[in-house]
């Protein structure tokens, strides 16, 4: 299927990473609520990512792994469970991309965040819980260490080398690959939706 | 084999489905609130149209302060924008808004359901995870993020994989005092804030079945809190009986046709569920959470765990944190707690059943600490009036103010400061939710006021006659 591009595609990826030791962080933790009104071009957007984890009251910093060199501009995270759960929230990956964050690894994803992340071109990996934890360990004992991930090939390479191969929904490796406009896409369905909405409506009609 | 309800509805949305499993589903209601404004300056600049307008709905409800009657009493800045934005978008795209002076507004998920915009049988989506409260009516719903909004604007359809079906079973009866808040803090104890993920969960079972459409969406309303993006209950006359004769149903002829519908919509009984899990709804309490997270919930009547007893020292880790954050002690009676504030409202717990839950415990007593009472809608504000409960609430020194979002996101002024503690109706303790190191404990909302007249969590049950 074709498709628009409108997207960075995500082919190959490799930074230092971060660990990040939070079991449920949710979304609240990743941008608080208050900056949620505020647009995606505001310059201060890459501030707003962990905010209130990472800054006191008074704008000091907070003794906070993604605050200390040389994790501060790691751009891949290595999470815990439930990553991303809470409010639906796509600000949160505004405020990921915003830091040039380009990848979450996480034993397991809030649904919405995750298709978030496909959306906004993040790739979200699952790996299981005990591989994080090896991988969070590894960033700790050598902070700046590297992951190298391949979407293509479905693997990635932690800092010792060892390869983790992972699962992704063909549709959502496919739009990551292309950095696709989904609207666009679906664009190309528009009979469908039309043909659709028609038996639907005749079908349904306490429906519309 | 037979289908769940949640595999019928599915089937009858699906446009076109890929080889790799994904389908693009149909979505027959959209709603939006305030805070998804930009979506639509974003649609014109890509050149695009709304598809179906008149699928459309839109509310504010996030950013509106609970003493603002009308839009100049918003204070300037982008709380007022927001509102005007929506209200103006509405205009010009053509769709249905209610207005903060019609007293048909309210928090989205409230007046869904009260409007009859949400119906048994359809597929619904909002930009709002707690979009999974209207499958109390038996509808697929779920939230959805900004792309995906715009994406529905567009296309009145949305990109899904079909998620893996969970049956939740509450067997026996709820006792006295025991609501369907207390239902759900007790399922998310038991799956745990993850227990549902990549799940779409009905909620079955004699104790779902005997609650009220209102205790319904309150179970439904915190799926996401387990993880699932969406929750559902059969259609039964409950749901016909609240459905009907609402302004947005279907009348005459086809509400019959509708009826004839909805009835072959329960799960048949040879369905499978890739997850079954069974409660026993007897032995369901009161229930306070302690921690950060909904899973972290417990019977009021039990004292706060020792991490040191937890196995897995990942979970132990977060208990300490949770522990240090909401500055509790091991061991500590859930009833010593004492609170600074209590909040009844959100979109959990503020329709008119439990504005009365909260009224009949209130009346008579004295609010000990400051509590806001805030109706979901306009019109579940002019029922309580009409029914005097709002004077019950304030001649027992409660706040009654005007619907929305308020305490539940504290994007709208009202907010704990910080290292204050709530009892709160709301769906979410996370830190920082209520404000700035704000510390919040999730109850129903016979807790809520019970904490509220004592100034601690209080067993409802040692306060109110059973009848
Ligand atoms: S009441 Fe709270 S949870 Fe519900 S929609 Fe508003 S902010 Fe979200």
């Amino acid at each position: 299927m074709a498709g628009k591009k409108g997207l960075k595609p995500f082919k190959t990826f490799a930074s230092a990473a971060v660990p990040i030791d939070i079991a449920n962080c949710d979304t609240d933790q990743i941008i608080p609520a208050r900056f949620l009104r505020r647009p995606g071009t505001d310059p201060d957007y890459p501030k707003y990512l962990f905010h209130d984890l990472r800054f006191n009251a008074d704008g000091s910093e907070k003794d906070f792994i993604y605050n200390k060199e040389p994790y501060r501009g790691g751009r891949i995270f290595v999470a815990d469970m439930n990553w991303g759960c809470g409010s639906s929230r796509e600000n949160a990956v505004t405020a990921l991309a915003a830091n040039g964050v380009r990848s979450v690894i996480a034993p397991s994803f809030g649904d919405i965040h995750y298709s978030n992340c496909i959306k906004n071109g993040v790739l979200p990996v699952r790996l299981p819980s005990a591989d994080c934890e090896t991988l969070r360990r590894q960033l700790h004992e050598g902070p700046g260490a590297e992951i190298a991930i391949d979407l293509d090939a479905q693997s990635l390479t932690g800092p010792d080398q060892t390869t983790y191969t992972f699962e992704i929904d063909a549709f959502d490796k496919h739009r990551l690959l292309n950095g696709l406009d989904e609207i666009g896409l679906t664009m190309e369905f528009e009979d469908e939706i039309t043909r659709f909405t028609e038996r639907y409506t005749a079908k349904h009609r306490w429906a519309s | 084999m037979g289908k769940t309800l949640f595999e019928k509805i599915w089937n009858e949305h699906v446009i076109t489905a890929r080889e790799d499993g994904d389908v693009l589903l149909y979505i027959d209601r959209h709603l939006i609130h305030d805070l998804h404004f930009r979506a639509f300056g974003m649609l014109k600049a890509k050149g695009l149209k709304i598809r179906e307008p008149d699928k459309l709905y839109g509310t504010p409800d996030h950013s509106i302060p609970t003493t603002a009657k009308v839009l100049q009493d918003i204070p300037e800045g982008e709380m007022r924008q927001t509102v005007e934005e929506l209200e103006n978008y509405a205009e010009e795209f053509g769709f249905t808004h209610f207005s903060m002076t019609d007293d048909r507004h309210g928090i989205v998920h409230v007046v869904g359901p009260e409007q009859g915009i949400t119906l048994p049988g359809i597929t619904l989506a909002c930009g709002d995870s707690h979009t999974s409260t209207h499958g109390a009516l038996g509808c697929i719903s779920f939230g959805i993020g900004a792309t995906e909004v715009q994406h529905l604007l567009a296309t009145q359809s949305l990109w899904f994989r079909k998620p893996k079906t969970m049956r939740i079973s509450i067997e026996g009866r709820l006792g006295f005092g025991v609501s369907g808040k207390d239902v759900i803090l007790a399922i998310i104890r038991k799956i745990s804030a993850a227990g549902g993920t990549g799940y779409a969960i009905e909620y079955a079972g004699p104790a779902i079945e005997a609650l009220s459409m209102e205790g319904r969406m309150t179970v439904c309303n915190m799926s996401i809190e387990a993880g699932a993006r969406s929750g559902i209950i059969a259609p039964d006359d409950t749901t016909f009986d609240y459905c009907h004769g609402l302004p947005y149903a279907p009348k005459g002829e086809r509400w019959d046709e509708a009826i004839a519908y909805w009835r072959t919509l329960p799960s048949d009984e040879d369905a499978r569920f890739d997850k079954e899990v069974t409660l026993d709804g007897d032995a369901i309490a009161p229930m306070v959470t302690w921690g950060n997270s909904p899973q972290w919930a417990l019977p009021v009547t039990e004292v706060i765990p020792d991490p040191a007893g937890e196995a897995d020292p990942l979970v132990r880790a977060d208990m300490v944190a949770t522990l240090e954050y909401m500055d509790l002690k091991p061991g500590m009676p859930l009833s010593d707690i004492t609170v600074d504030t209590v909040f009844i409202g959100a979109c959990t717990n503020s329709r008119i059943e439990d504005m009365r839950a909260a009224a009949a415990v209130a009346k008579g007593r004295r609010a000990q600490v400051r509590t806001l009472v805030v109706p979901g809608s306009g019109l579940v504000k002019k029922q309580a009036e009409a029914e005097g409960l709002d004077r019950i609430f304030t001649e027992a020194g409660m706040e009654w103010r005007e619907p929305g979002c308020s305490m539940c996101a504290a994007m709208n002024g009202d907010m704990l400061a910080p290292g204050e503690r709530s009892a709160s109706t709301s769906n979410r303790n996370f830190r920082g939710r209520q404000g700035l190191d704000s510390r919040t404990h999730l109850v129903s909302p016979a807790m809520a006021a019970a904490a509220s007249v004592t100034g601690k969590f209080t067993d409802v049950r040692t306060l109110v006659e059973e009848v």
